[in-house]
């Protein structure tokens, strides 16, 4: 009886871990370069279209805008069937071709080619070979390395989110992983206790996250290889905003264990603690410097959150912001010249994802089009921002770049989905 | 009857109102309404009818009190607003003749802001109720405290009343 009571409840949970994100693109850039990704030459089917893929990660990007296969003259499949006026007649400045064969040995050969129609120059040539569940991976790696040929800027469509769904009632929770674009989903872990603030290590191994159980908040790591799952701290009071270092060496976290929340710094291996902030007001959401020398931090010691930087040597702390009358939880962009963070302008105005230029101290409000948007979290290029919003009365995930000009939505066909954090790059 | 479990009532809210001073809140909501709770019973004392209110009654009220649980802030805030003052001198009354009661105060806030900011304000909330009880007299050892901060919401939804009801701290006896 009670076993039947476990199944049904761990049903309960399989139907709700099933988020199944999908994309719906919502701006983009108007001076994007115009590329066709010809469908790449297979005799038989495939489980994964790989031109497919190429092209919705590109045109998700917002930097390209992508020819139809429909709208295409001829479907070449290598340089000697590219007939380049007809791709200057379709204005097309980009045109890959790729075929894919099937080896003896049951691996699929992907060889394809980006050539820049104008010159009818050949600007890159890849053969990638993998197994039919790896399709979609060599097809992110085409766009990552496309991507970086034509913008100058490392790709990220290989790497990871993850994000907790939950049902309405906010009574089940799963932490699940998938692809950028929301694909190929896997939940590691399913509570009944709220899943918050996942943290990924820089080597994209390990997972910390927090469980808001009955007695209170705790922090865990867990590895995603193993599955197994590692308490780090369950002190009275607060235990939360887990975030790894740059060597992944150590988490910065937040203990109230002294009265009120304080950031404190845990080295994994020799469980030795150190108190980063001393002061009455709340100090929460660490984020590490890329030199891992510094934190950055929320702090309410002027009487409302604002973005504070701690040099983890002196203890000098320095406030970052000044605009607005919230602003929280800040991660950093491109080797931390931009803060994202969230941002209120002024009490009662709407909560904003924002950019802050900290060389030049200008602040950029990002979105407009969804509510209540909060946990920013950065791509490891630096160039997209994922958070959570409500929606159409929904939690879901949006994507906006730190430039302002490309926004996205993934909307989950199931329950309400919050909590994102983007993944390293792996490798 | 009724009449005299009014002045029950009244009189324990004047005896609040003379404790309430020592409670320690800084916001300036408190002090305005705290002088209007002072004004409204002022004529209390010289009523002939003072002496019919038993302890019994006084008593009987507190009860009624103690019935309530939850106390709510404003939007980011923790400060324990005038209103609920009576209310947790009930519950720090009951705790001081009690001292075998025991509590544990949860803090919880609306959705708006950041999830981890809200996870300490909810603990903010549950502390400042607390050291207002502990204050009143109730012994440290008798109060637990928690924070849900947004997780665990009273009411659904984005609007007011429901992010109204969900800014509180719930005192739940063990």
């Amino acid at each position: 009886m009670i076993k039947r009571y476990i199944l049904l409840f761990l049903l309960s949970f399989c139907a709700l871990a099933q988020a199944e994100l999908t994309i719906e693109i919502t701006q983009g850039i108007a001076s994007s370069i115009p590329i066709s990704v010809v469908p790449f030459k297979f005799e038989g089917s495939l489980t994964d279209d790989i031109d497919e893929i190429v092209r919705s990660d590109l045109e998700r990007s917002g930097h390209f805008t992508l020819l139809a296969p429909d709208d295409m003259l001829s479907l070449p499949a290598t340089e000697d069937d590219i007939y380049f006026t007809d791709w200057r007649l379709l204005q097309q400045d980009y045109i890959v071709v790729g075929t894919v064969k099937l080896l003896p040995n049951k691996q699929y050969q992907i060889r394809y080619q980006l050539f820049d129609v104008f010159s009818e120059t050949e600007l890159l040539t890849q053969t990638l070979t993998g197994s039919a569940s790896q399709l979609r991976d060599i097809a992110h790696r085409i766009s990552d390395a496309i991507y970086e040929q034509l913008t100058g800027i490392r790709g990220a469509f290989s790497t990871k989110i993850a994000y907790v769904t939950t049902n309405p009632q906010r009574t089940a929770f799963s932490l699940s992983i998938a692809d950028s674009d929301g694909a190929r989903e896997k939940t590691v872990l399913t509570s009944k206790f709220s899943i918050i603030s996942p943290s990924w290590s820089p080597d994209g191994k390990r997972l910390a996250y927090v469980l808001v159980e009955d007695d209170g908040s705790k922090v865990y790591i867990q590895h995603l290889e193993t599955g197994k799952k590692e308490l780090i701290s369950a002190q009275k009071g607060i235990n939360s905003a887990p975030a790894f270092s740059p060597d992944g060496k150590k988490l910065a976290l937040v203990l109230s264990k002294d009265g009120n929340p304080e950031i404190y710094v845990v080295e994994l291996a020799t469980k030795n603690w150190t108190r980063v902030t001393s002061h009455y007001a709340i100090d929460t959401e660490p984020n590490w410097m890329p030199d891992g020398k510094h934190l950055i931090f929320t702090s309410g010691r002027t009487g409302n959150p604002q973005i504070y930087r701690v040099n983890l040597t002196s203890g000098y702390i320095e406030r970052l912001t000044f605009e607005g009358s919230y602003n929280a939880r800040a991660r950093l962009a491109q080797d931390g010249r931009f803060l994202v963070l969230v941002h209120q302008e002024n009490k009662g105005a709407p909560f904003r994802i924002a950019s802050l230029d900290l060389m030049r101290g200008l602040l950029q409000s990002l979105t407009s089009d969804t509510q209540l948007d909060e946990s920013p979290s950065v791509s490891p290029n630096g160039v997209m921002v994922m958070y959570a919003a409500k929606y159409n009365g929904r939690s879901i995930l949006a994507a906006v770049s730190v430039a302002g000009d490309v926004r996205f939505l993934l909307p989950s066909k199931n329950g309400d989905v919050r909590e994102p954090a983007w993944g390293p790059y792996l490798n | 009857m009724e009449l005299s479990k009014l002045l029950a009532v009244s009189m324990l809210s004047l005896a609040i109102a003379g404790c309430a001073s020592s409670g320690g809140t800084t916001d300036e909501a408190s002090n305005t309404d705290m002088s209007a709770q002072e004004s409204q019973t002022q004529g209390v004392p010289g009523s002939p009818d003072l002496d019919v209110v038993t302890e019994e009654q006084a008593a009987m009220a507190s009860n009624a009190m103690l019935e309530q649980t939850t106390v709510y802030f404003g939007y980011d805030r923790s400060e324990i607003r005038p209103e609920f003052k009576d209310l947790l001198n009930a519950h720090a009354s009951y705790l001081v003749a009690n001292p075998q009661a025991s509590i544990v105060l949860e803090g919880h806030c609306d959705e708006r802001g950041t999830v981890e900011y809200n996870l300490a304000l909810g603990e903010r909330r549950a502390d400042t109720v607390k050291r207002y009880l502990i204050v009143q007299g109730a012994n440290p050892s008798q109060i637990e405290s928690v924070s849900f901060g947004e997780e665990r919401p009273a009411m659904m939804g984005s609007d007011d009343s429901a992010m109204s009801k969900n800014r509180r701290a719930e005192i739940k006896y063990q």
